[in-house]
């Protein structure tokens, strides 16, 4: 009898864990009023807003883009989680929109009901991530190229002729794409050139604390160093926590360059305030780009290609302005 | 007569490698001689100025002492959860998010980006610690009143801490304005000393009173060695082991405070991530039984530093940060092997076999 009344207690106690894990993975379905004359009718499939900044940003991007004004009957729906994602597509294509934009949360599992779609007439552009589908099953991937946002930094860097770079690189977690491709434009460079060195090459794992005591730990040390490469904000945001407490300058025309990249707004912020060098920008705005693509269809025309590639900025701290700021900050 | 002094010579031995504080003070030593060997600067202390013009004291002591901090906290009201409930909190990473987040939340008041704090950094703090005492309090609960496995009634809030973190800051991540919250987790003006080791000074203290003058540790180890005879003596089993989550929840809330004020901000997801596991050896390292019973706060302690010190030398040999989790887990395995009772019962019978050997030559 106990036991039992412990297991009941055990239950119970595990759907209020459930319940408040729900905090975070909110599944919404909001629907605009439906069916306007002339409208595209567009089903939008994103991961939950509450993500990340970026993707709060990509959120609020789209919402601006996909409005009655522009000539869209929207209706947005969210979710981490991939079946459930299946699930809001298929009510999608029994609503029968023209087109259906998908921010995939999973890569695999996606083949059938983009076959449906196609069956049922309804286009699909992938957006932000790409899926593990024939090429065929959709009309468009709006993508970042994380190699390439590497690639701008270190030629920004390379552009500053310091004399000697010896660089702390903090990574982010291992094998990530994002980690991936910031980190392989790094390590040609300094294979490729006798003034480049690495001082540390260590994964934070998107950590700040752990950033910080990376770089605490070459400080102590004494190895000198005038470059760091965080590849995001908020490691790079540690890492300057250490340079402050050790009393060494870093930013405009001081000791170390600091380099970091997603462009949070804070992040920017510092930039503009000279504190920080460089933010290279991970593009959440993907909205205009589907527009296009979408306007281009609609008018009879074709794409010239399927995986479509953002532009992405990156941000010196001599030019950056405040405009650059509330447009690009995330 | 000689064999006289030499068996007085064994006892002292055995006296001082059965000491609790044994293990941990070797493992010190070990790690001071490998680095002192390997590159004398490690010992190195260099007084300078921070970018705010304050006079800092740095170098590799200076780091193992200020990183440390945080850990040496949690290690005190691990010690006494382990200790009476035979158990260990599991949640203390997760806790540390929500106590953090609730001190933002007052900070800030819901804005992720005030012009200045919203409410004094005190009533925050003291908001922190009620929030990490209720989380204290909910384990505890779940532990002493319904019996759950200590481990498995942590695992609640091990799951869903971060979540909830996040959910009392609406998924922001608010930054305090106020320079003065930053010390909490660098250095005062005009004190080169920093900020945390006098905070972890200040909560060694305050436990080394309550022990001395309450009868907190007699009750913990008669709790935890035996409940049902402890409980014939008059002793509340469920209110003590109750008790020692809550103190947890504190030295919580203080570890927040600290890490929450290093950056100035909070990152739901990987504030103090996997410091619970430190925790939890910083308490074997001090060779105390984490199936609970006697227990020894000061081994504990050192426990912590011996593994901020690991962690320090193995960031100074360049070992890839991914990796030092792997040599955590090898120091775990020792400890585990050498604490294990076959293990020790061989060892007892090959110290005896070897005085009897010794008396009959």
């Amino acid at each position: 009898m106990k036991k039992k009344v412990f297991a009941a207690l055990m239950a119970s106690v595990m759907a209020f864990g459930l319940v408040a894990c729900g905090g975070s993975t909110t599944t919404e379905t909001t629907e605009t009023a439906s069916g306007g004359d002339g409208l595209i009718k567009v089903g939008i499939i994103n991961n939950d807003p509450n993500e990340s900044g970026y993707r709060t940003a990509n959120d609020a991007d789209l919402k601006a883009m996909f409005t009655e004004e522009n000539g869209y009957d929207a209706s947005f729906a969210y979710s981490l989680k991939n079946d459930e994602q299946i699930q809001y597509a298929q009510n999608f294509i029994q609503d029968e929109v023209d087109y259906l934009l998908l921010s995939a949360a999973d890569t695999a599992g996606w083949d059938s009901v983009l076959q449906d779609a196609q069956a049922a007439g309804v286009k699909v552009i992938l957006f932000d991530r790409t899926i593990d589908a024939d090429e065929s099953l959709y009309e468009a991937s709006i993508v970042s190229d994380m190699a390439k946002e590497g690639q701008t930094a270190v030629d920004w860097l390379a552009s500053q002729n310091l004399e000697e770079y010896n660089v702390i690189h903090i990574q982010g977690v291992m094998g990530s794409a994002a980690q991936q491709g910031r980190s392989g434009a790094l390590d040609t460079k300094v294979e490729a050139e006798d003034n480049w060195n690495i001082v540390t090459q260590q994964t934070a794992e998107w950590n700040a604390e752990k950033a910080q005591q990376i770089v605490q730990s070459v400080i102590d040390a004494g190895t000198p160093f005038n470059v760091i490469y965080a590849e995001n904000d908020d490691m790079a945001k540690g890492a300057v926590a250490a340079l402050d407490a050790a009393g060494i300058s870093h930013g405009v025309g001081k000791d170390v360059v600091v380099m970091g990249f997603d462009c949070n707004k804070w992040a920017l912020e510092e930039l503009l305030a000279q504190n920080w060098n460089y933010d290279g920008q991970c593009n959440p705005f993907q909205a205009s780009y589907i527009n296009d693509i979408i306007k281009t269809l609609e008018s009879g025309g074709s794409l010239s290609q399927k995986t479509i590639i953002m532009d992405e900025k990156g941000f010196d701290a001599t030019t950056i302005t405040q405009e650059d700021v509330d447009t690009y900050g995330i | 007569m000689t064999n006289n002094i030499k068996k007085k010579d064994q006892s002292m031995l055995k006296k001082i490698s059965s000491n609790q504080l044994f293990i941990p003070i070797i493992a010190l030593l070990l790690l001071a001689v490998i680095n002192l060997i390997n590159d004398p600067s490690f010992f190195k202390i260099t007084a300078g100025y921070n970018n705010a013009g304050n006079p800092v004291l740095s170098g590799y002591l200076i780091t193992i002492l200020d990183y440390g901090s945080e850990l040496v906290i949690l290690a005190i009201g691990m010690t006494l959860v382990t200790a009476a409930s035979g158990g260990q909190d599991i949640s203390v990473g997760a806790t540390i998010a929500i106590a953090g987040s609730a001190m933002l939340r007052v900070l800030c008041g819901g804005n992720s980006r005030p012009d200045t704090i919203q409410a004094p950094i005190i009533v925050a703090f003291l908001v922190a610690c009620v929030v990490g005492m209720l989380c204290g309090a909910f384990n505890g609960m779940l532990v002493a009143i319904f019996k759950i496995q200590p481990m498995i009634a942590t695992l609640i809030l091990f799951t869903a801490g971060r979540s909830i973190a996040a959910w009392i800051n609406n998924n922001e991540l608010p930054i305090v304005p106020d320079p003065k919250f930053s010390y909490f987790g660098s250095f005062i003006p005009g004190i080169p000393i920093p900020t945390t080791v006098f905070i972890a000074a200040i909560c060694l203290i305050v436990i080394a009173l309550v022990l001395k003058f309450t009868n907190l540790g007699l009750y913990t180890q008669a709790v935890g060695i035996n409940e049902k005879s402890s409980r014939l003596n008059g002793i509340n089993p469920t209110l003590i082991k109750f008790l020692a989550f809550v103190i947890l929840g504190l030295c919580v809330a203080v570890a927040a405070l600290i890490k929450v004020s290093r950056l100035s901000t909070i990152n739901y997801s990987v504030i103090a991530k996997d410091i619970e596991m430190d925790a939890i050896l910083a308490v074997a390292l001090g060779g105390n039984a984490l199936s609970g019973g006697k227990f020894n706060i000061w081994a504990s302690v050192l426990g912590a530093y011996v593994i901020q010190f690991l962690t320090t030398t193995l960031y100074k040999f360049n070992v890839q940060s991914d990796a030092l989790a792997a040599y955590k887990a090898v120091v775990v395995i020792i400890l585990v092997v050498f604490s294990a009772p076959k293990v020790r019962e061989y060892m007892a019978n090959l110290r005896k076999s070897i005085t009897r050997k010794k008396e009959i030559a």
